[in-house]
């Protein structure tokens, strides 16, 4: 009686089992499948995607489409493809990172290791940066950059880039180190140890965790962004997001799917790879930076 | 502290001193000028724009509310409206049940468990450009899954939401919820690994089912979880911009817009600044009324901890 009901349940049990397995597997399925449709369409000949379907398997392999897409391609008025505004988002987006990352440690380590009257206040000041629609400061930037003769220039959008990420990176490092124990920092203070020599040989040993997640969600979110790169630039120094938009919907012309496809995965391959390769710290800044669309 | 001491032993260290002591608001007071200036101070210039005629360029005569009548009297605005309710919803509730249900799915000692992980998770990697462009391809009417579903079979399948002005903004949702859920999966594991084993075994010793364990202890004790996926969801969903410029320019006609494509059409292409500046106030008050509880309670947690 007893062995019967055990076999009962292990029998259910690996049923259940099965179902689980199956629904993981459709639903990666799901997200998977955009991708494969995107990079199959990519290599399919105009030919071929008229005829065949979403997931057919091309029958010949061409890479055409990638180098229309990364060299000749039109983006606007502009027929260069998209590797100059490949190389513009580069241009813009390693500087933003680096400034915004560096700018924030130091403000973590102030606001945690070297606090004063009012600097918690100042933290909560800072953190409402997370929270706004960017919308609401468009106007008035695109009106300040041309004053200051940034519009349009790759320094502008590293001002912006750095202006509105800074809230992001502090942060990152401040809920970081607010997790070193002050008595390190203290003895080392009384040692006689100045503000960076403390930053230096205590502090920044300890980061490497957290400036990796710092500069892998703020290189993702620089290099995606859009609003910023549409609003304050145009022509050849639009970062690549802009140019993939305008390629998709330029109106002129027969449309070339594979093309599009091509260029879509251009300009997704530098976060892609960052994925690959440091996922396990993407998704750390996730969690931790999540208030950002 | 040990500042004064030293400055009165050594007085020609004292201004050396002085300056390592103000050294911390040194380095932190650019940080909160951007703040103040680029933050607050625009968050104000665009208020006080939004109360004057500004068309093209800003002109500071001022009009009072008429920028917000004009902007509730503006259908294209209602239609944004409705549509921000219609996707914010979707996206936020969908989002939440697959991320909740792919989080315990996977929390049953799966094999595999961070591969699959890592699967829900990469369309987070992706510009949202770059998701609209694809789903973009995948709806098109003709070549995608209407060709894919006829020639399977079905010959009078016919998918058009993308050029169906009642339907279009439910490819946003389509296409938002591919890009999010599985951000949501990541923070519901989280919570789920959290919890304490200790009361999940006492539980089952007193003979609890495991449907009655997640329903009865474990979802509910997910609260904070809840609580903040859905404060985030909503604020990607009332900032969503590039998803729809990705996918239908807002269109056919204005039938996609949402807030933010609202912004940048009235501001930034059609020069009714006053007009742009008003609806992105707007914008600002919806994120304000949702963020708000979420500030209180984290401010609340960061001082208790």
């Amino acid at each position: 009686m007893v062995d019967h009901v055990r076999a009962e349940s292990a029998g259910t049990r690996v049923a259940w089992r099965v179902i689980v397995y199956g629904l993981l597997i459709l639903v990666a399925m799901y997200y998977l499948v955009p991708l494969f449709v995107m990079l199959t369409t990519s290599v399919k000949t105009l030919d071929e995607i008229r005829t065949g379907n979403l997931i057919s398997l091309p029958t010949q392999v061409t890479f055409d489409a990638w180098a229309k897409a990364w060299g000749s391609a039109c983006t606007g008025a502009d027929c260069g493809g998209l590797k100059g505004n490949f190389w513009n988002s580069m241009r813009f987006v390693l500087p933003a990172v680096a400034i915004s990352t560096l700018i924030g440690a130091f403000n973590g380590y102030v606001l945690t290791q070297w606090r004063f009257r009012g600097s918690d206040m100042l933290f909560t000041i800072l953190l409402v940066g997370c929270f706004i629609p960017f919308q609401v400061v468009l106007l008035p930037m695109a009106q300040t950059l041309g004053w200051l003769g940034l519009a349009n220039t790759t320094a502008g959008l590293v001002f912006v880039h750095v202006v509105y990420g800074l809230a992001f990176t502090t942060l990152f490092f401040r809920n970081f180190y607010v997790s070193v124990p002050e008595e390190m920092v203290k003895a080392a203070r009384i040692d006689g140890a100045g503000f960076f020599t403390i930053f230096w040989r205590i502090i920044l040993p300890l980061s490497p965790p957290i400036i990796v997640v710092c500069v892998i969600w703020q290189f993702t979110q620089i290099w995606n962004d859009f609003l910023f790169g549409v609003v304050f630039s145009s022509g050849e120094r639009q970062p690549i997001t802009v140019a993939l938009n305008n390629l998709v919907n330029t109106s002129t012309g027969v449309k070339e799917y594979n093309v599009d496809m091509a260029a879509a995965i251009i300009a997704a391959l530098p976060t892609l790879f960052v994925y690959v390769v440091a996922g396990k710290y993407f998704v750390r800044g996730l969690t931790a930076g999540s208030v950002k669309g | 502290m040990n500042a004064p001491v030293a400055g009165s032993s050594r007085p020609h260290r004292s201004a050396l001193d002085a300056l390592e002591a103000a050294l911390p608001k040194i380095v932190l007071g650019p940080t909160l000028i951007c703040s103040l200036l680029f933050v607050y101070g625009f968050i104000a210039w665009t208020g006080v724009l939004s109360f004057t005629r500004s068309r093209l360029l800003p002109n500071y005569e001022f009009v009072g509310f008429t920028q917000y009548l004009k902007l509730f009297e503006n259908e294209r605005w209602w239609v944004a409206l409705e549509n921000l309710g219609v996707f914010a919803g979707l996206f936020v509730f969908v989002c939440m049940a697959v991320g909740l249900l792919l989080a315990i799915l996977l929390d049953q000692k799966i094999r595999a468990e961070g591969f699959l992980r890592s699967i829900y998770l990469y369309p987070m990697a992706l510009s949202f450009i770059v998701t609209g462009t694809a789903w973009k391809w995948i709806l098109n009417p003709g070549l995608g899954v209407e060709r894919l579903v006829r020639q399977m079979g079905f010959p009078g399948f016919t998918f058009d939401w993308l050029v169906n002005p009642k339907m279009s903004i439910y490819t946003v949702v389509i296409a938002g919820v591919w890009q999010s859920s599985g951000f949501v999966m990541a923070l519901f594991l989280a919570g789920l690994r959290g919890i304490d084993d200790s009361i999940i075994k006492a539980a089952q010793v007193d003979g609890a089912t495991m449907p009655r364990i997640y329903w009865s202890i474990i979802i509910p004790s997910l609260r904070p979880v809840f609580f903040s996926a859905v404060m985030i969801l909503a604020h990607i969903a009332i900032k969503s911009f590039d998803l729809v410029m990705a996918l239908t320019g807002g269109g056919p006609g204005f039938s996609s817009d949402l807030p933010a494509t609202f912004m940048y059409a009235f501001g930034f292409t059609r020069n009714q600044i006053g007009l742009g500046a008003a609806s992105a106030m707007m914008m600002l008050a919806t994120v304000v009324a949702v963020i708000m509880p979420m500030m209180y309670s984290e401010v609340r947690r960061s001082r208790r901890g």
